[in-house]
């Protein structure tokens, strides 16, 4: 659905120029969702406002839904971004018009006929919850609203794909949750692609079935989740499960386990305890339910040198990833 | 003077000052709109050179005082009106004066309007004239109204500078008979009702912002 092949996009200034994006390469199947990881600064948003054209890339090709998006002229563009929808850190309504006018300046934009757009807000403010606050003003609105507002509008031109920067990053846990299961069920229930981008791990957990880690312009790693979770030493593995125990034990070999899919319901550490190790402790780990995936991981001791175990340590490798 | 005859003379001096201030000020409000538009669409890309001259050309009318700017366009005002005298012919410089200053409000409305609000409306795939008409002028309508009523003040300023060249209104009045002719009651009552009109215009103007205003 989004494909990007070799995308570039240097800013220059005064002070110097900086490769926000160089040279990245992605690739979002249909009904996929897709996170971009990141710190403040790594390019995410470049990345992202280069898929819509909100900025033009110094290089490399975009295409979304078979269309390249580079060699577009204007008018031509204002069309594929009808099939594109965007949402925003900061929501970035209009604060001169009601929800309901929000949402209808979209379906003005694309040119909708007057005469469907009322049903169709109605239509779109009930898929997103907020049916009865037609007629608030942003203003009066929490975070969490604000956003289903903003979600509302992108989906008002039926959109194949939508876009995501930082859209809960603006707000506590609790409200990111709902938005993430909001986002989630159209993913589900639309076959809405989305390609987010964050900094925060939960999102990648909650919703992603691909993801990439980007730093200085760059993806250092990028996958189906379950491809990274059997990627040995793969940073968002490490990431999408923190492990808290020591790394050390005297007179026991410490190894990190990662399963995922069936393997994590099967009682793995239970079977090595009965076939190699007795005394085998969990230092720590947790099984997760991930967008795509059921996940676990385990910090283990297994009493011995490595060399003591590597019958167990074969049985890991064989189940998950080990490391 | 009777204080029936400082009224009669007031009510008409009042009529002059409202017709010159409420012409050249929707004058103001059309061009300077206008100007202050360009001058944000034209701020980066091809169109940069004619932002540049604009600019040049607004600078150079906010440097001038308008007591000179007054007399700097008598000739364009005669071939625009046919006459340098009375209220239509100070119209000319009022507006002349206003629509830079004007301008420069409307510019800087328009770019308190959030970047991230201006790039969603672009990612919908607005035109730019939806852009200009349904984001930038309606969410910046708050402060072009408030900045339209600081402009209408200083109108009424200038206004009576214009009285000073035979352009009528209060000023007019109270140069002539307050300061010429030492009749301190109309000196005292064009005050008053240039200060009470002062007040009712930046009445007017603060409900309409509170009333336009969902922040
Ligand atoms: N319009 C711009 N002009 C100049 N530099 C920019 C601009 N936008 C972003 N940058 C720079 O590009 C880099 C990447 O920015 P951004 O894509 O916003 O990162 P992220 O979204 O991951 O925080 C940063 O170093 C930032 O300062
Ligand atoms: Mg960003």
């Amino acid at each position: 659905m989004i494909e990007i092949r070799g995308l570039r996009k240097t800013y220059r200034s005064r002070k110097g120029s900086v490769a926000a994006v160089d040279g990245v390469d992605l690739r979002v199947g249909e009904g996929e969702v897709f996170g971009v990881l990141g710190q403040s600064g790594a390019g995410k948003s470049t990345l992202l406002r280069c898929v819509n054209m909100l900025e033009r890339p110094d290089a490399g090709t975009v295409s979304v839904g078979g269309l390249e998006m580079t060699r577009l002229r204007r008018g031509q563009l204002r069309l594929a971004r009808h099939g594109i929808g965007m949402i925003h850190q900061h929501f970035a309504l209009l604060s001169s018009r009601t929800v309901a006018g929000n949402v209808a300046f979209a379906l003005e934009v694309t040119g909708a006929p007057r005469a469907g757009r009322k049903q169709r807000v109605a239509e779109l403010l009930e898929m997103v919850g907020l049916t009865g606050r037609a007629e608030a003003y942003p203003a009066q609105l929490s975070g969490g609203q604000k956003q289903r507002v903003g979600i509302a509008r992108a989906l008002a031109a039926r959109p194949k794909v939508l876009l995501s920067d930082e859209a809960t990053s603006a707000l506590d846990p609790e409200t990111t949750e709902s938005i993430l299961r909001l986002l989630h069920d159209l993913n589900q229930r639309l076959g809405l692609t989305i390609l987010l981008i964050t900094h925060e791990m939960t999102v990648v957990k909650r919703i992603c079935t691909s993801a990439a880690v980007m730093r200085d312009g760059r993806f250092v790693e990028s996958g189906t989740i379950t491809e990274l979770l059997r990627t040995p030493g793969s940073e968002l593995a490490r990431g999408l499960f923190p492990l808290d125990g020591p790394t050390e034990v005297a007179g026991a070999t410490v190894v990190d386990v990662t399963v995922s899919g069936p393997e994590a319901e099967a009682p793995i550490i239970a079977e090595l305890a009965r076939r190699f190790a007795s005394d085998v402790r969990i230092l720590g780990g947790s099984v997760e339910r991930l967008a795509a995936t059921r996940a676990g991981r385990w910090r283990i001791a297994l009493p011995g040198a490595p060399d003591d175990n590597r019958e167990a340590l074969k049985f890991l490798s064989e189940r998950g990833v080990v490391s | 003077m009777t204080w029936s005859e400082v009224f009669e003379l007031l009510t008409g001096g009042l009529q002059e000052t409202v017709w010159m201030v409420g012409v050249s000020a929707l004058l103001t409000a059309v061009g300077g709109l206008l100007v202050g538009v360009l001058l944000v669409l034209t701020d980066a890309g091809r169109l940069r050179p004619l932002n540049v001259v604009l600019g040049a050309i607004v600078n150079v009318g906010r440097s001038l005082p308008f007591i000179i700017l007054l007399v700097a366009v008598i000739p364009f005002t005669r071939a625009v009106v046919g006459t340098t005298i009375g209220t239509d012919a100070a119209i000319v410089p009022l507006t002349i004066g206003a629509i830079p200053f004007f301008a420069r409000i409307v510019e800087s409305a328009l770019r308190e309007v959030p970047p991230d609000v201006v790039a969603a409306a672009t990612a919908m795939g607005a035109t730019r004239r939806q852009i200009v008409g349904k984001v930038l002028l309606r969410e910046a309508l708050p402060a072009l109204v408030a900045g339209l009523t600081i402009t209408v003040i200083a109108l009424v300023g200038y206004s009576a500078m214009a009285g000073v060249v035979g352009g009528g209104g209060l000023g007019d009045l109270a140069i002539r008979y307050g300061y010429q002719r030492f009749e301190t009651e109309v000196m005292i009552a064009t005050v008053v009702a240039l200060v009470v009109f002062v007040q009712l215009v930046q009445m007017v103007g603060d409900f309409l912002v509170r009333r336009l205003s969902h922040r």
